[in-house]
């Protein structure tokens, strides 16, 4: 059984349409990198995922079952570090504690906040705890979005640009923390990037989308100078890309 | 301030003023947090229009009000799920028609604008009776919806998230929107326009200042609404000035203090 499957999903927003006809599976304990330029759909797959954009035809079914029926500790979801209110009054393990919950925590049990703490620890950022929102760095709140997204030990995992306001140091940390994450537990995961390198050296499989799907496959396959054509317009640095992994 | 209990209309006036300012602070996090700020003084306004049909229609001006209220309240959050447009926006245009309906709605019987107005700026000393028991109906109603604080809170900090989560987002929101229009024009009756559109904000914002915790904004801002009417109606008697008007520079002046000390900080 596939881990997610997309059958012939078309999305229309308005009077454009965001996805045509898109088809694919990915199986369990795969690391698919979604690749595309501006526009091109990558945030309304993963929103069809989440749940939160009904497909206008076609059909996307997570571990063999409809997106909305799946269960939400199944799933695991880190979005992007610069959607978050830094002006929200909260510390960093409410926010962990809003995960586990599923609503906001006024107060937690004692047994509640080991739960979390361990959450923290398993990403390396339990020293963070007790600190406020607004005072965590791009790859702080990103390892807290981690533990976030992974303290119901999900099957799942989708990423939404997650590099993005995270520094290289910090964005090598959470692919480390992914990928270690991914072994262990043999869950799946599906990351919209715009990171070219992540998806050489981290991804199993990557999948090149301008609201069609342009290719799918290992990355040095699926980024192949004349898809990345047909996507962006030119190839940028994939080349430099594909040295570096075959080094 | 035993003495100026001593007096009947203080005595209804704290405990009006006491529930109002408590229910209107605590739903102030949600205004502040959510940059609502507009929000009490548009819907206040937006009841004028309900005044006014209550007038024509010569009924009781509170009950057409409250539902008039609630259905601007219902199309502001309707306008904002459909629209980008700010939600300061989306207010102003909801807080205009609801004026010019009010407007047009007077023309029809014009020996009675004065009332219209006049309700608009209800005053605190002279609350009645009635007042007292909507203002304890408000309260109620906010206790019995405590249970969705987390959930309020959660949808403020990270709506995706929420609804990710599989919560009743736009449902709550609704609820929330329609919650707020009742105590608003309820309260615009016994406190004015002016007192609950500042309990709507200025206890949270100031409470903001302090707070660690979102937990800790809300219990702050409800402790400091209910801090501003007892010193603001003990100012007001001490040194003659209008009341509201008292309760709400009690609040801005803590809000500057604040701003000020957490700034240097």
């Amino acid at each position: 059984m596939s881990a997610i499957e997309a059958m012939h999903l078309s999305v229309r927003l308005g009077d454009r349409m965001a996805l045509e006809d898109i088809s694919f599976q990915v199986d369990e304990g795969e690391f698919v990198a979604v690749l595309g330029p501006n526009g091109a759909g990558k945030t309304t797959l993963v929103k069809i995922f989440l749940g939160l954009i009904f497909p206008s035809q076609g059909v996307a079914r997570i571990f063999g079952d409809s997106v909305n029926r799946l269960s939400p500790e199944w799933l695991g979801y880190v979005p992007q570090v610069k959607t978050l209110d830094r002006h929200f009054p909260a510390l960093a393990m409410e926010l962990v504690g809003s995960g586990l919950r599923r609503c906001w925590p006024g107060w937690m049990s004692g047994e509640e906040k080991k739960t979390v703490i361990a959450a923290l620890a398993r990403v390396g950022a339990e020293h963070l705890a007790e600190r406020a929102l607004g005072r965590l760095s791009g790859g702080e709140l990103q390892r807290v979005y981690l533990a976030r997204g992974l303290i119901h030990r999900p099957r799942f995992i989708l990423l939404d640009e997650p590099a993005t306001g995270v520094d290289v140091a910090g964005q090598q940390d959470m692919y480390r923390i992914l990928e270690d994450y991914r072994k262990e537990t043999q869950a799946t995961i599906l990351m919209v990037t715009h990171d070219w390198g992540a998806a050489f050296h981290h991804a199993t499989r990557a999948m090149l989308l301008n609201r069609r799907l342009i290719s799918m496959g290992r990355p040095s396959e699926a980024l192949e100078d004349e898809f990345l054509r047909c996507a962006f317009g030119h190839v940028g640095h994939a080349h430099e890309m594909r040295m570096v992994r075959h080094d | 301030m035993i003495e100026i209990l001593a007096h009947s209309f203080m005595q209804r006036a704290l405990a009006a003023g006491l529930l109002v300012g408590i229910v209107a602070s605590y739903y102030g996090v949600f205004v502040v947090q959510r940059g609502m700020g507009f929000l009490g003084h548009g819907l206040a306004h937006a009841a004028f229009g309900g005044v006014a049909l209550g007038i024509l229609l010569n009924a009781e001006p509170l009950w057409v009000a409250i539902p008039f209220t609630l259905a601007v309240a219902i199309g502001i959050t309707w306008a904002r799920e459909r629209s980008r447009l700010g939600v300061d926006s989306v207010i102003g245009i909801f807080l205009a028609i609801s004026m010019a309906l009010g407007v047009v709605f007077l023309s029809l019987k014009r020996s009675y604008a004065a009332d219209a107005f006049g309700y608009l700026f209800g005053s605190i000393l002279s609350v009645t009776t009635t007042d007292l028991l909507i203002a304890l109906l408000l309260f109620g109603l906010a206790l019995a919806t405590l249970p969705m604080w987390g959930r309020w809170a959660y949808a403020t900090l990270d709506r995706e998230a929420a609804m990710v989560d599989r919560l009743p987002v736009a449902r709550d929101d609704y609820v929330l929107s329609c919650l707020i229009a009742v105590t608003v024009v309820a309260a615009v009756k016994i406190v004015g326009v002016l007192l609950i559109a500042a309990f709507l904000v200025i206890p949270a914002a100031a409470s903001r200042l302090l707070a660690r915790s979102f937990l800790a904004m809300t219990v702050l801002s409800v402790l400091g609404g209910g801090a501003s009417v007892v010193f603001g109606l003990a100012g007001s008697y001490w040194l003659d000035i209008p009341s509201g008007a008292a309760i709400i520079l009690v609040q801005g002046a803590v809000f500057l203090l604040l701003l000020g000390v957490v700034r240097r900080a």
